[in-house]
């Protein structure tokens, strides 16, 4: 059936976008959380590994050719929709972690505990980061990798650092 | 006399503006503005679209290639200058710091661009009730935050786009509140501030702003499918700011002045001139682009000034038919693409209609 909460994974997980569950237990992959007919395909040349195709019409939704992506991440800050993120299920018996684009300051720096959201902003868990690409590598967008439980990484999307009083 | 005039500094009248040098059209551009680029230097997000164009690419990056393409072909740009009026053979009244003069010119580009529409409600006259562009302004280009806690009024893509850069800048969004049952621009935008935890209330509508010098707090309500406020479902909010983002209406004044035939088409902004496959308008000589022709994104608009700018050219003879009617294809077949899939349909659909009804009436 077709679920029509905007902020539940299944609303997404159906897309070309998105890995199957098989992918997913593999380790390092993107997902694209682009599920509407936008004239876009920024994705598709920001992935050198053609992991990513949008073809013609311009309007297709990305569809993720999963066994060519590696999750390295490059098509993170591409997107103008700031709708990939990478997940990596192999990351300790425990933990996965979420690499997500971040255009905030400030930076949460290595190491640091960080509370996660879910799609709709709403506190799940506490992660910590485990590495920030600068946001001069990318044109001002950083990208943020958090350490989570494994059975978040179906939902955190965001992170929230608390302001220091 | 002048070979063609563009007015309007935005990224259409920029497009136009280069397409045409780029043939050698000795063109003037004039904008009322202190700075060129209209909308676009207050750009800071990545654009959508096609990755062989600007897509990808934050908009004022966009502003600044418009700014040295034109530059190193030799463009004018005349800057805070307004152009007051439009009369009979393509001549213009304008009003530079010192003088107020008359002009003409050959043929005549119009790229005025859009105003933003209102939300009329009680306290909307009071300090801190400000159009999305307004915010935009101050934050993105005077770097002045002008409130702390908002309320968002509109969900379509500025609404959207403009709350991002507000978190971004530091405050607090505490809510979008959009009329319709559904978000009105991208869900990718709207995903980017409901993670960061805004509330985007669909069928809600503002229904009263209070304080003593300025915003204070809000009250908004749920509305019925008739559009009418729902008893009991009002909620209050502490706000500094109410930021409207409620859709824009084409400048067709200048067109008006000109006598360019009007038709009424709502889904792209109401009045706009009725113009054929070179966007020239029923005025023969006057030529328009940009959200002035339908309210678009700035991509179309680039490419809608770019076809006027080869028209142009060619009507003044500076390049041959075939070289002109190559590159139209070029730019029309980069139009549809911008317009395809199901956000563009409804503007596509207005475009046929003002082509037709020109075709119609004209045979052109």
């Amino acid at each position: 059936m077709e679920d029509k909460n905007i902020f539940s994974e299944s609303y997404y997980s159906n897309s070309p976008g998105y890995p199957s569950e098989e992918r997913l237990r593999k380790g390092k992959v993107a997902i694209i959380e682009c599920v509407e007919e936008i004239p876009c395909n920024v994705c598709e040349i920001a992935c050198r590994k053609g992991a990513i195709r949008v073809g013609k019409p311009i309007t297709n939704l990305p569809e993720l050719i999963e066994e060519k992506c590696t999750g390295c991440g490059q098509c993170i800050p591409g997107c103008p929709g700031l709708a990939i993120f990478c997940i990596d299920n192999n990351y300790s018996k425990t933990h996965s972690t979420i690499s997500l684009p971040y255009e905030f300051l400030p930076l949460p720096e290595k190491g640091q505990i960080v509370f996660c959201l879910n799609r709709s902003g709403k506190e799940i868990c506490k992660g910590m980061i485990v590495r920030v690409v600068p946001p001069e590598k990318n044109n001002h967008t950083a990208i943020v990798t958090v350490a989570i439980l494994k059975r978040y990484s179906g939902d955190v999307r965001w992170i929230k650092i608390k302001r220091k009083k | 006399m002048e070979e063609a005039i563009v007015i309007g500094a935005g990224p259409a009248g920029l497009s136009a503006a280069i397409e045409a040098a780029k043939y050698g059209v000795k063109i003037t551009v004039i904008d009322e503005n202190s700075r060129p680029g209209g909308q676009l230097f207050k750009q800071i997000h990545r654009f959508f679209g096609s990755s062989a164009h600007f897509a990808g690419t934050r908009g004022y990056e966009i502003g600044n290639y418009l700014l040295s393409e034109s530059k190193s072909l030799g463009v004018r740009v005349l800057l805070n200058t307004a152009v007051w009026g439009i009369f009979s053979e393509n001549r213009l009244g304008i009003k530079t710091e010192e003088k107020t003069e008359i002009i003409q010119a050959k043929k005549i580009i119009i790229a005025t661009g859009a105003s933003e529409n209102p939300v009329c409600f009680p306290g909307w006259t009071l300090p801190g009730v400000m159009g999305a562009g307004a915010v935009q302004t101050m934050m993105n280009l005077h770097r002045v935050l002008p409130g702390k806690k908002i309320l968002m009024v509109g969900s379509g893509n500025v609404g959207l786009i403009v709350s991002y850069q507000l978190l971004q800048a530091g405050a607090d969004v505490i809510a979008v509140v959009e009329l319709l049952p559904e978000i009105g621009g991208y869900l990718v935008h709207a995903m980017k501030i409901a993670r960061a935890g805004v509330n985007i209330f669909t069928s809600h509508t503002i229904i009263k702003a209070e304080g003593r010098n300025g915003v204070q707090k809000v009250i908004v309500g749920k509305v019925d499918e008739k559009f009418q406020i729902i008893k009991g479902s009002e909620k209050e909010y502490k706000v500094d700011l109410i930021c409207i983002a409620a859709g824009l209406t084409p400048l067709i004044e200048l067109c008006m002045m000109a006598g360019c035939e009007l038709s009424y088409l709502q889904s792209i902004g109401g009045f706009v001139p009725l113009h054929n496959e070179d966007m020239e308008t029923t005025v023969p000589g006057v030529y328009i682009a940009g959200d002035v022709s339908g309210i678009e994104e700035a991509s179309t608009a680039i490419e809608e000034g770019r076809l006027t700018g080869v028209a142009v050219a060619e009507s003044l003879g500076f390049i041959s038919k075939k070289m002109a009617k190559e590159r139209k294809i070029e730019i029309w077949s980069n139009l549809a693409e911008l317009r395809s899939g199901p956000f563009g349909e409804e503007k596509r659909i207005a475009k046929e209609c003002l082509l037709r009804e020109f075709k119609t009436k004209y045979g052109r």
